[in-house]
């Protein structure tokens, strides 16, 4: 890895990138916050951020640590309550980026955050759907950003939380699902991308200092790689500044670091009252 | 009209054992006064519904009030798993917990419906997700206009709503501000009626025309606990308290751990303020 920038950084700043400028986004929290407000105080001030639980227009100056900080109502253009984010905003057909987290996806990015093992019997009980259903099926097109790692990209998901491209082809169409669904994985590895006929996820993007082989062994599945394979520009020192700058602010209003690495699993390290938190099961909301 | 009254007498004469109660809270005012009183009360087989249990409902599920959970998503933000509510699902303990679950589309719309007297919500949802499979209760129907595919879920009407807001004046008109969840729907969604508890009772809740009130005539009883929602936090009144989101994991992580906290910060203190003021000694001894 290229010395003083950290997986996590490089893969904040590929995710914050591909938020264009005036995109209305729909916000999951951990690493897609801390993404969509990279882009927000860098390239893309004109950026709607939505959070599912009423901000409309947030301009957070530190990251949320859970979905309903009022840090988010107190800089939002307004503040509506939760059926009319889902029932207007959403469903009204007014959200042109869902930007979620995941515990797990398949080749299809299919998203399960729901339970490891089976669902009457479960090894893991993770917190559940919360908004990423609908976010998943009507945001205009989805963004999903997690670590890569064999339990987090496997080859058939325990269960489908939301929907990503299902059996691959047309099926999202054929269910009458109206967002094109998710158009990017970016991981602390590298950017995913789905096939444009049969949406099966391939490597387009590696971040710098990593190996094709090194992105296989982190999939459960026999990873297809583009042929056109490129290779991610590393953080400029003015995004990274900003990005650093963000987490520190955020550390300090919090007394502890942000939610900024959700994991498949629950956290197995001490926790001290002064310790870190880590990552939340599908680290989304609350 | 809303009487106001001390929250053990209002939970006492409106939460039944068997009930389906919902105490709504979206990070912000989430009544935790209120969910120790039904627990120090010792409420059975409650059916408890919210969109995103948290701390609470894991103290209620690890006490033994739940029989079932209806919820879309639990967990403790920002920090990890709900470890009480983990152990009931995973392992049974201290009983079998029923769960019921939804996206927070279908949960929002169900309180709407329910708050609108329908029996049903309608919605564009679930559609590719496996959670139709292992919940009978979300069906689709065809619009009868369209005859675009929609998903039908029934309306939540819980028996007790419970919720937690800033200020209520003496009439027991209440007024909640900043991020408000399904609050309003889930109180007027209540067959039996809401128990608001607020931070404090004011002459005039000088109200702009548009804002959140919801009428005393509407709810059931008012209650004055200040600090209400702590851990969480009340706009304009005290922060949310992160630091205990995180020292609960560690707490809820052994069954006697959360039996001994339990014991000791809940079922051992009288009322709410009685909780703060020994959660303030055990704080100094861990410091």
């Amino acid at each position: 890895m290229t010395p003083g920038v950290t997986a996590t950084e490089i893969m904040t700043v590929a995710a914050s990138r591909l938020l264009k400028d005036g995109t209305v986004c729909f916000v999951g929290i951990g690493l897609p916050s801390a993404a969509a407000n990279l882009a927000r105080l860098t390239h893309a001030p004109e950026v709607v951020l939505i959070y599912e639980s009423g901000p409309i227009g947030a301009k957070p100056a530190v990251l949320p640590l859970s979905i309903g900080d009022g840090e988010l109502a107190l800089t939002a253009d307004t503040v509506v309550g939760t059926p009319e984010i889902f029932r207007y905003w959403l469903q009204g057909g007014r959200i042109d980026v869902g930007f979620l987290g995941a515990a797990q996806i398949d080749r299809f990015a299919n998203i399960n955050t729901t339970v490891i093992g089976s669902y009457d019997e479960p090894s893991v009980r993770l917190p559940g759907a919360g908004g990423a259903p609908e976010i998943a099926s009507q945001a205009k097109e989805v963004f999903i950003v997690l670590k890569q790692s064999p339990k987090a990209f496997v080859a058939t998901l325990p269960f489908v939380t939301s929907a990503g491209h299902l059996d691959g082809g047309d099926a999202r169409a054929r269910a009458g699902i109206p967002g094109a669904g998710p158009t990017a994985v970016i991981t602390d590895l590298g950017i995913l991308t789905p096939d444009p006929v049969s949406r099966e996820l391939a490597l387009t993007g590696i971040h710098p200092g990593v190996t094709v082989e090194q992105v296989k062994r982190a999939t459960g599945w026999d990873l297809k790689i583009s042929p056109d394979l490129t290779t991610t520009d590393l953080p400029d020192a003015a995004t990274l500044a900003a990005l650093r700058d963000l987490q520190a602010r955020t550390a300090a209003a919090h007394g502890t670091a942000p939610d900024s690495t959700p994991g498949t699993t629950p956290i197995t390290t001490p926790i001290t009252t002064q310790g870190r938190a880590g990552g939340g099961a599908s680290g989304r909301e609350g | 009209m809303a009487k106001i009254t001390p929250l053990r007498e209002a939970v006492a004469s409106l939460v039944r054992d068997g009930d389906t109660v919902a105490l709504e809270g979206f990070t912000h005012l989430i009544p935790h006064a209120a969910g120790h009183e039904i627990i120090r009360q010792g409420r059975r087989d409650l059916t408890l519904v919210r969109m995103t249990p948290d701390l609470i409902y894991d103290q209620m599920i690890g006490m033994g009030c739940a029989a079932k959970m209806v919820f879309s998503w639990g967990g403790n933000p920002g920090v990890g798993s709900l470890h009480r509510f983990r152990d009931a699902v995973e392992q049974g303990w201290p009983r079998d917990l029923a769960i019921e679950e939804h996206s927070h589309a279908g949960m929002a719309n169900a309180y709407v419906a329910g708050a609108s007297g329908l029996p049903l919500a309608l919605l564009r949802g679930y559609t590719g997700s496996d959670l139709p499979k292992v919940n009978p209760n979300i069906r689709f129907i065809d619009c009868p206009f369209s005859g675009e595919r929609l998903a039908a879920i029934p309306s939540v009407r819980p028996d007790v709503t419970v919720i937690h807001a800033q200020k209520a004046d003496r009439r027991g008109n209440v007024l909640l501000w900043g991020i408000l969840g399904v609050q309003k729907e889930a109180a007027l969604a209540a067959r039996r009626g809401a128990i608001v508890t607020v931070e404090e009772v004011v002459e005039d809740l000088q109200a702009p025309p548009n804002a959140c009130v919801l009428p005393g005539w509407a709810l059931a009883a008012v209650c004055p606990v200040p600090g209400g929602a702590y851990p969480s936090y009340a706009q304009g009144y005290y922060e949310r308290d992160n630091r205990f989101y995180i020292a609960w994991d560690r707490v809820a992580r052994s069954r006697e751990a959360f039996r001994d906290w339990m014991r000791r910060h809940v079922l051992d203190t009288d009322d709410f303020a009685g909780f703060r003021r020994v959660l303030a000694e055990s704080m100094r001894e861990a410091a």
